[in-house]
């Protein structure tokens, strides 16, 4: 490589995908503009469908309706069986009434005050993702904004800044300046001649001056400018006293850990970017709207049992959960959604390769933690109107509601979202055991907490039992080997929902492949 | 050299991870799990449940009174690699850790196979799955 030539796009790629894997070198794609947004341009037009043509939905949730939705449009005749007492699937929210049984029987009851919800799954809408927002567009679903980068959350980690929490805005504000710092002085220390012409490596300079806060001296030091970013001891006032006084930056070694960069990474992610949207009164109204458009047509308590299949159509049976009566359904093809994690419940006649690719799929155990308070403390007393704060102990996450902000009465926190490790701690505990931990974790941003504490819900997703885990965590080498059997119509049964996606535990992702899966069924059907 | 690139892996998996799913942002947590016990109790019991009866459908399988559990490196490969709804864990547990809740599981919950499991073995099996892959 000679001095002035920067790497190639295709080099770059090369290299992170050799680091990172796919997952990296996808997200590096993206920011270097070579990913689309969302392949939707629109529903898919199906047009001259035969008369009589049927087909049967397994699931109501978003892949099944947006499916159902679009074929009834089409002409085609459409059922959905759905085995819970509601549309939405994973798209719900619970509130003050409602109760729920964990898989091993344990029931928790939710006694929000009215108008509160905890969206126990998917919560926050990407701007990009056009096809969920088409459909909330045509069905009148009123979204609101989803506060999510807010630099007056807390950053806590036990291994840096003492273990005191930061505020987003100091810590971000000095990991730029300290890194800007340094890299100035790997250039006043020639370390990058090599690497870097003197004219850019002079405009470098100004950058990092600009960018990084430094002072004169190219040093990253506590001032009124610096201080204009991380915030003050004393604020800008008014009057005599108006006069603001600088806040002292944090040490290099603290702003270090990795707590900091992985909350400024994650703002950065393509799918975490501002701006962000929520159903007003709760996510489950985006489910309520596809169930009233596509009308009567789900069957509810409803247990897919069998799927048996032959050249000329598809038969469902199923249990009615209610009364243990087994049903059949018959219809020229089958759209089944049910998640991966559970279809080993249903016996499926298919192809030997869809049958491994419905087994290569592991799931994540997300688990999310509503706490109800007495009034709005963090926005009274710290200054925080929705986002998150981040912390490294299990509850992981805390967010803050985007709604009624300024109001009086009783108000709903995410007090935990955690993954991995510490998304199977939280699921393994009793309810109340969790609540406490979220209590007494969280303590550590709001002391607050215990005196203002109502009440509380925990959604461990790997013990709910109508999927026994959270979303679809598809390995590179799993991918490579059975996505495309997976996605692919099996003579006359399809598979959508969000792990027939590369957008795995988004909405989006359900809403796509279910118009993939009804456009291989119309293209069959035409073709027949 | 080799060193510092599987570190560098490591961080890069770290920074990929939360951007795909709708999940969490921060760091990974770190939890103390110094034994077998802690090791069921704080991760597996999470889907098998706090007596290893899986779920009741049998979708999540009872550990307990399992023959499959008679030969270790069964137990050790699922863990390691995964099957069907369950995630693979190793990039979450240690070899120690895993040799530690199979060593644990294989000797209550009504199972009574005695042999010990040692991190070796759960190196071996690590080794047997990466050149399989490749």
């Amino acid at each position: 490589m000679t001095h002035d030539t920067a790497p190639s796009r295709r080099d770059l790629l090369t290299m992170i995908g050799k680091v990172g894997g796919a997952a990296a070198m996808y997200q590096a794609m993206t920011a270097l503009g070579h990913a689309a947004e969302t392949q939707f341009t629109g529903p898919p037009v199906l047009t001259g469908a035969k008369p009589g043509a049927s087909v049967v939905i397994l699931g109501a949730g978003l892949a099944g309706m947006a499916a159902a939705y679009e074929l009834q449009k089409a002409g085609y005749a459409v059922k959905i069986l759905e085995f819970q007492d509601r549309p939405g699937g994973r798209n719900y929210s619970l509130r003050g009434g409602d109760s729920f049984t964990e898989s091993d029987g344990t029931v928790q009851k939710v006694q929000f005050a009215p108008g509160n919800y905890l969206n126990p799954g998917p919560w926050r809408i990407p701007h990009h993702h056009k096809a969920l927002l088409h459909y909330c567009r045509q069905f009148g679903v009123t979204l609101e904004p989803f506060i999510q980068l807010n630099h007056n959350g807390f950053i806590h980690s036990s291994e840096a800044f003492g273990g005191k929490p930061m505020r987003y805005k100091e810590v971000a504000t000095d990991f730029k300046g300290h890194t800007s710092e340094l890299l100035a002085k790997a250039i006043s220390a020639k370390a990058l001649d090599d690497k870097l012409s003197a004219q850019d490596q002079e405009k470098l300079m100004e950058a990092l001056r600009g960018w990084g806060v430094l002072d004169k001296n190219m040093a990253y030091t506590s001032s009124l400018k610096v201080s204009a970013q991380r915030g003050y001891d004393q604020p800008p006032g008014g009057g005599r006293n108006g006069a603001p006084t600088p806040s002292q930056i944090a040490k290099l070694q603290d702003v270090l850990d990795p707590q900091v960069w992985t909350a400024m990474s994650f703002y950065f992610s393509y799918v975490m970017q501002t701006t962000m949207f929520q159903p007003t009164g709760g996510m489950d109204m985006i489910g309520k709207a596809f169930a009233k458009k596509i009308g009567k047509i789900v069957t509810y308590n409803a247990k897919a049992v069998k799927v048996a299949q032959s050249d000329k159509g598809v038969t469902v049976s199923y249990k009615d959960v209610a009364t243990g009566q087994m049903h059949d359904v018959s219809a020229d093809y089958c759209v089944c959604t049910i998640p991966l994690s559970i279809i080993s419940q249903v016996d499926m006649q298919v192809s030997p390769a869809l049958k491994a690719a419905m087994k290569a799929v592991p799931y994540g155990g997300h688990v999310k933690i509503g706490l109800e308070f007495k009034r709005r403390f963090w926005e009274e007393d710290d200054n925080i109107y929705g986002g998150h704060s981040f912390t490294d102990q299990s509850i992981t996450q805390l967010s803050y509601p985007n709604d009624k902000m300024f109001g009086a009465g009783p108000a709903v926190l995410l007090g935990a979202f955690a993954r991995d490790l510490a998304g199977f701690q939280l699921a393994g505990m009793t309810p109340q055991q969790r609540i406490e931990t979220a209590l007494k974790q969280g303590e550590v941003f709001h002391p607050q907490y215990r005196k203002e504490y109502l009440n509380g819900v925990s959604v461990p997703w790997s013990r709910v039992p109508w999927i026994l885990g959270c979303t679809s965590a598809w390995s590179e080498d799993n991918r490579k080997a059975h996505y495309k059997n997976l996605v692919t119509l099996d003579n006359r049964v399809v598979l959508a929902g969000e792990h027939a996606s590369y957008y795995g535990g988004w909405m989006e992702g359900s809403i796509l492949s279910g118009m993939d899966a009804i456009t291989q069924i119309h293209q069959h059907a035409q073709a027949a | 050299m080799r060193r510092s690139l599987l570190r560098l892996g490591a961080l890069a998996v770290l920074a990929a991870a939360p951007a795909l799913a709708d999940s969490p942002g921060g760091r990974p947590v770190k939890l103390a799990l110094p034994d077998g016990e802690q090791v069921y109790k704080q991760v597996c019991a999470a889907c098998h449940l706090a007596q290893a009866q899986g779920s009741p459908d049998g979708t999540v399988p009872a550990l307990a009174h399992n023959a499959k559990l008679a030969t270790a490196d069964y137990p050790i490969t699922v863990v390691m690699k995964g099957q069907g709804g369950m995630p693979w864990f190793s990039e979450m547990l240690t070899p120690a850790q895993v040799a530690a809740v199979v060593g644990y599981v294989r000797t209550h919950f009504d199972n009574a196979y005695a042999d010990p499991v040692a991190e070796a073995d759960v190196k071996r099996i690590a080794a047997a799955i990466k050149s399989s892959e490749e």
